[in-house]
């Protein structure tokens, strides 16, 4: 069974007078433990598959199943629950809190959790660790570089063990280092920890690292590639 | 508990903004407070006063005097147990900035008349042998400095001339409304030096009980309707609320004076509120597609408008408790008992929660319902 089910997933928008189709009638597998990478020119919709995936936005029509739940059916608070609990969200501007240190940015996901306040330490620990920023849990965001900073954030998406990763461009606002860096550690995450990860990039280099591609194209599935392993 | 962090963290991103708003609600709710304590504190001491006890004063105004003689026949009303009697005399001390009331009094009746003045035995017995002796109320020790067996001179206003009196007693009122700072001194020594023997400014009775009150206070009136100085029989409390009156609708506009202020750091709170929610868009959609929901940071940002206006209301209300405590203040003597009382402090409270939710709704239901997708799009 796979971990993501889209069936006949309709979307369109309302803006202004113009009516516009993003999907007419989407339908996609993801296997667990998959690595995704969608791509596809502006407009295409890989960020709105994204939103529907992490509960954030909703199909006009058709289901979207994520790790055994309908997302589109759930109630706001059900839906705030379950994406707590299984969605880790990366941003392409990292979006911590400038107020926060990083080690307290990573904790917010476990702050929902029932963890106690030694447990939530460790984890956090932990997943500073897997991104090799152990020695810059105290420092706030302002004080890291833009590689540190989403490498926090892909912290803060792994740190409560959620079932999807979703990446939106993480590598769009970084230098060539910083990229690759990033690169390895998404590649690590799905090969060593098995997460499954999609990610939305219009950059090749991050293609390279999935292990599925898929190409969107005004809302339609136009090709299905395989990227090198 | 777990999202103090966060709480505390959104409190300390413009430290400076949110001290000056903790500081101009602080600022506010001790304006209130100290206003309605004067309300509170004018009705208390309009309030005070035994029910055993009437004043006769003069039916044409508190200004005109009554005769002495009437002592003897007040006396004799069914009743009256004992009689005493004061007048004003409106003396003043040094440079006069610094006001105080003083008494000539009938010094052994006046005493025994209030219990309430709380004074050393032998004091007292020094007192009622020295005629031109004086007691004064504690507070007046630290306002002037003086100290017992000292001779003070107050210039007359009323009886001129300078008037020496030696200090041989302090008291203390039992009871906070009575002033802690007047001077009394022997009505003996006045009737003397002004040449005007036989004449009081008001009389104080003790009754045998508070129900009789109104039939003995129509007795004397009766009694001296046709006289050259007709009376007016009232009960103490009747007697010192009169006084109160004398300020005029001052509740009205105090409290007037107070919700206005109120009022007005509401807008400066709910704009410093907003100001800091609308900063906060991006993050509320990033908290929400963490996985908070709604419901939590609606709770939020109601935390962090309730920390600041519950710490301005602790820091306000807490101050002007403790500061008028501290300092004994009664308002040179025109306010005694001066203290912001527990109702004040719960409308102070109250007043507090209603500022929390009045600049914390809006911008806590803006955070629960911004849509996330827009936001997000704004973000990116």
């Amino acid at each position: 069974m796979a971990l993501v089910e889209i069936r006949d997933v309709y979307k369109s928008f309302q803006r202004e007078a113009q009516h516009i189709d993003v999907f007419t009638g989407l339908t996609l597998d993801m296997a667990e433990r998959s690595f995704t990478a969608l791509m596809g020119p502006s407009g295409s919709g890989k960020s709105t598959l994204l939103n529907l995936l992490a509960g954030l936005d909703k199909p006009t029509r058709g289901t979207v199943r994520v790790a055994r739940a309908e997302v589109s059916t759930l109630a706001p608070g059900q839906l705030a629950e379950w994406r707590a609990r299984h969605i880790g969200f990366v941003f392409q501007s990292f979006n911590l809190l400038p107020v926060l240190t990083a080690a307290q940015n990573v904790e917010l996901p476990l702050l929902l959790t029932s963890l106690s306040r030694k447990d939530r330490a460790e984890r956090v620990k932990v997943a500073l660790g897997v991104v090799g920023l152990e020695d810059r849990m105290d420092h706030y965001p302002r004080q890291l570089s833009g590689g540190q900073e989403q490498r926090v954030a892909i912290a803060r998406a792994i740190v409560a063990d959620p079932t999807l990763i979703l990446l939106d461009e993480p590598t769009g606002q970084l230098d060539a280092k910083s990229s690759q860096e990033v690169l390895v550690l998404l590649r690590r995450l799905n090969e060593e920890f098995n997460k499954t990860i999609v990610v939305v990039t219009h950059d090749a280099h991050v293609a390279e690292q999935a292990r599925t591609v898929l190409h969107l194209e005004k809302g339609e599935l136009i090709e299905k590639a395989r990227a090198a392993s | 508990m777990r999202h103090l962090t966060l709480v505390r963290a959104n409190l300390g991103r413009h430290l400076r903004r949110t001290v000056l708003t903790i500081a101009s609600v602080a600022l506010a709710l001790f304006l209130f407070a100290s206003l309605r304590t004067v309300v509170t504190t004018i009705a208390l001491t309009g309030q005070f006063g035994s029910a055993r006890r009437l004043v006769v004063t003069n039916a044409t105004g508190i200004v005109f005097p009554l005769p002495l003689a009437y002592a003897n026949r007040l006396s004799a009303v069914p009743g009256v147990q004992a009689v005493s009697w004061a007048n004003w005399f409106g003396g003043r001390y040094g440079d006069g900035k610094r006001f105080f009331a003083n008494f000539a009094v009938d010094a052994e009746s006046y005493l025994k008349m209030y219990p309430e003045l709380v004074l050393p035995p032998e004091q007292r017995e020094a007192w009622l042998k020295d005629k031109s002796s004086a007691i004064i109320g504690v507070r007046l020790l630290d306002v002037f400095g003086w100290q017992l067996g000292q001779n003070v001179t107050l210039q007359g206003t009323i009886f001129p001339g300078d008037w020496t009196f030696t200090i041989r007693g302090v008291y203390r009122p039992s009871d906070a409304v009575l002033n802690d700072d007047m001077l009394l001194f022997h009505h003996a020594l006045l009737d003397e030096r002004t040449n005007r023997a036989g004449i009081a400014g008001w009389y104080v009775l003790e009754i045998d009980h508070p129900d009789n009150g109104p039939r003995i206070a129509k007795t004397i009136d009766d009694q001296f309707r046709n006289s050259s100085s007709p009376t007016k029989t009232g009960t103490e409390q009747a007697f010192n609320a009169s006084f109160a009156t004398m300020w005029g609708n001052v509740g009205l506009l105090m409290n007037t004076i107070g919700l206005a202020v109120v009022f007005a750091i509401l807008l400066v709170t709910a704009n410093a509120m907003m100001m800091s929610a609308r900063e906060r868009t991006a993050e509320v959609a990033v908290l929400k597609t963490i996985g908070f929901s709604d419901r939590t940071l609606f709770g939020l940002v109601m935390l962090e408008a309730g920390a600041i206006t519950l710490t301005g209301a602790a820091l306000g209300l807490g101050g002007a408790k403790l500061l008028y405590r501290a300092t004994n203040f009664n308002a040179a003597g025109f306010l005694p008992g001066f203290d912001v009382t527990a109702e004040t402090l719960l409308a102070g409270i109250g007043i507090a929660l209603a500022l929390m939710l009045a600049s914390g709704v809006v911008p806590a239901l803006r955070a629960a319902r911004l849509p996330v997708i827009q936001a997000l799009r704004r973000v990116e």
